[in-house]
């Protein structure tokens, strides 16, 4: 019996029931991933593992690098090849490669990193979660720069957001996080994948001048830069130095302001296109949750048991971490009493909802230092113990 | 200075073994893991010299599973760190002995310092640290011990996986055979540093053990590349480990040597090999035993196994050229 040849599709179109590291890497296949490149890391190991059976069937490569450094290095250099690329880490290999994503901000460079976090400092907890990187992810890299964060609750959203990163990279000319933890990446549940024809898939801007006028980094009014691809005709200049429009090193202040400032300006005035967030049961609520990740699960389910009570509690969970959702908590502080904020970390997005509330409310974190997602109990037993 | 390996009789491990174990018992590696075996006999060739002790650990299955909390395997002081700079951590400690001796606060006995990492610690991420402490002439020995892959983390390929295993990130279908790559030739790169350079296996423990030995005698870094078989991710029954890492050493897969600056020097098995070539083995009888190049011996996979034949007959060729046997 002579054996079929298998026919290989990017998008896994139908109903699965598989783990959010699966549903990521099939979500970065559905947009066109066509480059992974990484190192082995608990617990995002099942991407890269995922990525080095699917992406030879597609035509794709996938090349296992020494290390991070190598890894991020090596994704940055495919997007300058003209393919969408990727790699997935953990806190420990992310602290190496902020170095590099800084790199890919300064010479905006589209591409993503998954970051499944574990338990840190350090080597920490390899094999269980953590949420200790929102601060690293935003501040790690040194300089000023405008990241894109992006930090899904259920294997569903793994696969939903992986696509969404991927179209901010290529919309924006950024590397984008999508920021998973442990717990989402090992568990499994339903996912569905919908058919190619309903994927929205961004593409970079490709310039329309001719490559004797063409001026690598001259943005457009919405300040981002077409971007040509090394092959194609047009100059290619790519360099971690403070560069002027033709993409030469120019070290003066004039050249560092206009660049600097566009390059964080391109995200800051389209928050309104990136930010997400999801509200539950807020409209009459007295007591707010702010929660994210797999902690957000937890909190939704807080919020039911305080409802069954009469409490009014709602959630509003954070889908879009970085940019911050500023003004959307700015408006909630005006509403409800509190708010409380599951973290597993010792305070980081609590101290940015602090900052975001002026004084007009009570933010109280309740915080876990990794290994463990909040129980529903929990959460409700401190807001009970507090009324 | 050449190297002398001292000679280790049969009757010096019965009396080293009444010295204590400084790697102990009720670790958690794996039934059948070579890893305790090479731990085992390193550390115990390093007690048996008499001086004090200290390792450093990359991060990887020794680390892991020897110190779980709240126990340790360890009887003696042990560091571990982050994945890439077990040898930069090493620098540190000996600069700090240095500090305190001229300080006058630890007394002038030499220490002997041991650096254990695995493949992934060591030809990959810990390479750039490696290198750097051994240029400044730091005085440990560093024993990477390869089982081939990043067993720890799932079973990952690394610089050091052979060519043609699967591993899963080199799983092997209608694409690719497996991994595609020979392996780095880390002890060529080591001893290119002109350092004393060893390579052993825990099946041949007199041989490790004289080898482990020599290495701390030297004065300067030293390095020693360990063959250490593991069950899980080789994928073969735990009883047959040692059986493994000796047909490594029979087919001249792994041959047993140690170099310094021009002297190259075959040692035990492997200086018997080279005096007659008819014993040694075909590369298939190393391979067959271990699910990791089950799919080699598919018909669709032949020409990858004689191309491993060829490679391997290439360089244990090169290298007998240039040895001499003890």
């Amino acid at each position: 019996m002579s054996k079929q040849k298998q026919k290989f599709l990017e998008v896994s179109t139908g109903e699965h029931f598989t783990t959010g590291n699966h549903a990521a890497a099939e979500g970065a296949l559905a947009v066109g991933c066509k480059f992974f490149g990484g190192y082995p890391i608990t617990p995002s190991s099942e991407i890269a593992e995922h990525m080095a059976l699917r992406l030879p069937q597609l035509g794709g490569n996938f090349v296992q690098f020494e290390d991070e450094i190598a890894s991020i290095i090596g994704i940055l250099g495919a997007s300058w090849g003209g393919v969408k690329s990727m790699t997935a880490t953990s806190g420990p290999g992310y602290s190496l490669m902020v170095e590099n994503i800084g790199f890919g901000m300064m010479t905006e460079t589209p591409c993503i990193i998954i970051n499944v976090q574990r338990g840190g400092p350090s080597t920490g907890l390899p094999t269980l979660v953590g949420q200790q990187d929102i601060m690293q992810t935003k501040w790690g890299s040194h300089g000023d720069f405008e990241p894109i964060v992006l930090c899904p609750s259920s294997v569903q959203e793994c696969f939903e957001l992986a696509i969404e990163a991927f179209n901010y990279a290529e919309k924006y000319r950024l590397p984008v996080t999508l920021l998973m933890d442990e717990t989402l990446g090992h568990m499994s549940e339903r996912l569905i994948i919908p058919d190619a024809s309903k994927i929205g898939k961004v593409e970079r801007k490709k310039p329309k001048d001719s490559p004797e006028e063409h001026l690598p980094y001259k943005a457009d009014d919405d300040l981002i830069p077409p971007m040509a691809v090394a092959g194609e005709g047009y100059r290619v200049m790519v360099t971690g130095l403070t560069h002027d429009e033709r993409g030469y090193p120019n070290l003066n202040v004039e050249t560092q302001d206009k660049l600097v400032r566009r390059i964080n300006d391109k995200i800051r005035l389209n928050k309104k296109d990136i930010i997400r967030v999801e509200e539950y049961l807020l409209d009459d609520a007295e007591i707010a949750i702010i929660a994210f990740g797999s902690v957000a699960r937890a909190a939704k389910g807080s919020v039911n048991r305080a409802r069954e009570k009469g409490i009014k509690v709602g959630l509003l969970r954070l889908i879009t971490i970085w940019p911050f959702p500023d003004e959307r908590i700015e408006a909630l502080a005006e509403k409800v009493k509190k708010i409380y904020v599951p973290e597993i970390n010792y305070g980081q997005i609590t101290r940015e909802v602090e900052r975001c509330v002026h004084g007009k409310t009570e933010v109280k974190g309740i915080f876990k230092l990794g290994g463990s997602i909040h129980n529903p109990q929990e959460i409700l037993k401190e807001i009970e113990g507090d009324a | 200075m050449a190297i002398v390996l001292p000679k280790v009789s049969v009757k010096d491990l019965q009396e080293w073994s009444k010295l204590g174990e400084v790697f102990t018992s009720g670790h958690r590696l794996c039934a059948g893991c070579g890893a305790g075996a090479m731990a085992r006999q390193v550390t115990l060739a390093a007690k048996a010299l008499g001086d004090p002790y200290m390792f450093v650990n990359a991060t990887g299955c020794l680390e892991v599973a020897s110190t779980v909390y709240p126990y340790t395997a360890w009887d003696a002081p042990w560091l571990h760190n982050a994945f890439e700079n077990a040898a930069a951590t090493a620098s540190g400690a000996i600069e700090a002995m240095k500090s305190m001796q001229r300080k006058g606060l630890m007394s002038e006995r030499n220490v002997n310092m041991i650096v254990f990492a695995g493949d992934g610690g060591t030809y990959d991420i810990g390479l750039q640290s490696l290198s750097g402490a051994v240029e400044r002439g730091h005085d440990f020995l560093y024993v990477c011990y390869s089982n081939g892959a990043y067993m720890n983390t799932g079973i990952q390929r690394s610089g050091g996986t052979p060519q043609g295993a699967a591993t899963t990130t080199s799983p092997p279908g209608t694409v690719i055979p497996g991994k595609i790559e020979w392996q780095k030739p880390l002890a060529e790169i080591m001893a290119a540093h002109d350092i004393p350079t060893f390579t052993a296996s825990p099946a041949y423990p007199r041989d490790l053990m004289a080898k482990v030995q020599a290495g701390l005698k030297h004065d300067g870094p030293a390095f020693m590349l360990v063959d250490s078989p593991c069950n899980l991710g080789q994928r073969y029954a735990p009883d047959i480990s040692m059986e493994i890492a000796k047909l490594a050493v029979k087919t001249c897969f792994f041959p047993l040597f140690y170099t310094y600056k021009e002297e190259w020097v075959l040692t035990g098995i492997s200086a018997r090999l080279a005096k007659n070539p008819d014993r040694k083995l075909p590369i298939e009888d190393f391979l067959k035993p271990q699910g990791r190049f089950r799919h080699l011996f598919k018909p669709e996979w032949k020409k990858k196994l004689i191309e491993i034949q060829d490679t391997v007959d290439d360089k244990w060729e090169r290298l007998v050229t240039k040895a001499t046997c003890v």
